[in-house]
């Protein structure tokens, strides 16, 4: 049993379009500056697990893979789906391993090689995450599909506009040009997005997250573990909420929330110690789900960031730059930085790591006054929802 | 597509495998020779009355008996009750549209098809209806007025869509 979970040790590949490597060295482009900076070899690793929701990458067996190309072998491991938010149900799995005394040290590996396919098999495939016979069988809905029926929701419940879905956009642009390792690295302004063509309106293709290759690695140790291998560098897991949906939007009350974030986030924020009214007071900082622009804004909201309807208030106020009152996405987000489908929710966790103990690249560096940073993972149409409280110390400061 | 599969063929013969060089990275690629075409085989046997309700234009939902529980998309088993004894019941097919979209990119498999609009309406009856919405997305107004009626596919088979009332 361990009271507490570390995360000792991060890796990143860059992402984008990978035709130089293949599944296995991907994986170990970010495996091994985990091992570096945890100053780790394989053969530390009790537990391993990968994330990978797979389909339009050849290899299934992950876990076996890196077994054989990591030196893993014949050690435990697991591979987890849960759509987009596999890396974040992966970090759980870990979680739970060390808290319940099953393993000291784990590695969490994030994969996804989705340009092995074409892109329209890519289109269909992440079309097929929604309920298949019921919403994908009959009427095709596509991945911005789902997520531009919330937008139409909220613009038509709030008054925002697509403008405001675009400086979204605008600002996970502006930092992810300042990330090295993001697929997107220019900046763009309003008209850019305004100007690019629909692809499930409300959103235009500048409002969408790209088809991405990368991979995202974290290993996780006990208090003991630290303390014993006697680690400086590290930050703490303070609280995990996970919540589930409906497999049909249809089934659902409202479209301008996602009800598995809220529960998530009620969790986390109780686990972790934070006011659920007031979470801003507690956080450096954020990384939610941006798969598109609107989602973003609605996570302000599920989160608590602000006021329900008021999420596009504060994008338009430009507070979720760093100097804001809470800078979100400022790695690039899925947005600029790229989303392979199993490595998001381990990138979000690197990044909490870099942005906590101030190793973020110039431009991009959040203050960090209050040591504590979030994660918003969400998986499917809201399906499954991850919300993580990173921090640098065991508990958070009242 | 073709232009790569020519250029595969052209390499098998040339290089001995079936490789290419992607033009912007120059990285070396191996085209699986494996295809693989997925088509699922879904039971519905239980929920036959609700294709037999849309081939006479009905829209068919279950009901718990015990604890009158609606549901649509039409469920064998109640998890209120941990019951599975269901009547069905027709559906009142007027509604109001809570929210759409157009779906411009396409998946292939729904290539013969425009662009279609893709509405979620809350029916008089309660529950919520995802379709494709057969009327001008432009016009559409909060508040919208809906019905849902059955036509026929491209591809020859019925389904239900929902437009303007």
């Amino acid at each position: 049993m361990s009271e507490n979970v570390a995360i000792i040790g991060t890796g990143h590949s860059r992402f984008g379009t990978r035709r130089d490597v293949n599944i296995a060295e991907l994986c170990w482009e970010s495996m091994k500056p985990a091992f570096e900076t945890a100053n780790l070899e394989p053969k530390d690793i009790e537990f391993f697990v990968v994330s990978n929701a797979g389909m339009w990458s050849s290899e299934a067996a992950v876990p076996a893979l890196m077994a054989e190309y990591a030196d893993l072998a014949p050690k435990g491991s697991m591979r987890v789906e849960a759509a987009c938010a596999s890396g974040s149900a992966a970090i759980r799995v870990g979680y739970t391993a060390i808290k319940s005394g099953m393993a000291d040290i784990a590695l969490v590996i994030g994969i996804e090689k989705m340009q092995e396919s074409p892109n329209p098999n890519v289109i269909e495939l992440i079309g097929r995450f929604g309920s298949y016979f019921w919403e994908f069988e009959n009427f095709g809905l596509t991945f911005p599909a789902y997520y531009a029926l919330h937008g139409t929701a909220y613009m038509m419940k709030y008054g925002a506009t697509e403008e405001d879905f675009a400086r979204v956009a605008v600002k996970n642009h502006y930092y992810g040009a300042k990330n090295p390792y993001a697929q997107f690295q220019k900046e763009i302004d309003i008209e850019t997005v305004m100007k690019s063509p629909y692809i499930a309106w409300p959103f235009k293709l500048f409002d969408c997250s790209p088809i991405t290759d990368g991979s995202a690695c974290v290993i996780l140790a006990s208090e003991e573990k630290v303390k014993e291998l006697g680690i400086d560098e590290k930050i703490w897991i303070l609280g995990q909420g996970v919540g589930t949906g409906t497999a049909n939007l249809s089934r659902r009350e409202e479209f301008t929330s996602l009800a598995s974030a809220r529960y998530a986030a009620e969790q986390a924020y109780k686990m972790a110690g934070i006011d659920m009214d007031d979470p801003i007071k507690y956080l450096d900082g954020a990384n939610v789900h941006d798969c598109f622009t609107a989602p973003e804004i609605i996570a302000y909201e599920d989160l608590r960031f602000c006021k329900r309807g008021e999420g596009y208030k504060l994008i338009r106020e430009e507070q979720t730059y760093i100097g804001g009152k809470i800078p979100v996405n400022i790695d690039g987000g899925l947005k600029s930085k790229g989303h392979p489908i199993g490595a998001t929710g381990v990138s979000q966790a690197v990044e909490a790591y870099k942005q906590l103990l101030r190793k973020a690249e110039p431009g991009r560096q959040a203050d960090i006054n209050k040591g504590v940073w979030l994660a918003h993972n969400v998986g499917g149409t809201g399906h499954y929802t991850y919300v993580t409280i990173y921090g640098l110390e065991k508990e958070v400061k009242g | 597509m073709d232009k790569m599969k020519e250029q595969v063929m052209k390499n098998m013969e040339e290089l001995g495998f079936p490789v290419i060089v992607d033009e912007k990275s120059g990285a070396m690629q191996w085209v699986d020779m494996r295809e693989l075409r997925l088509r699922y085989i879904i039971s519905i046997e239980n929920i036959k009355p609700f294709y037999e309700g849309l081939k006479e234009g009905k829209l068919m939902g279950t009901k718990c008996k015990k604890c009158g529980r609606v549901f649509f998309p039409p469920q064998k088993d109640c998890p209120s009750c941990l019951d599975s004894d269901m009547d069905w019941v027709e559906l009142k097919k007027e509604g109001t549209l809570e929210t759409m979209t157009v779906v411009f990119v396409r998946p292939p498999s729904f290539g013969q098809y425009d662009p279609y609009p893709v509405a979620i309406a809350k029916l008089d009856d309660g529950p919520r209806i995802l379709a494709w919405y057969n009327g001008d997305p432009q016009q559409v107004k909060p508040g919208q007025r809906v019905k849902v009626q059955v036509s026929r596919r491209r591809e020859g088979y019925l389904m239900y869509e929902l437009a303007p009332l």
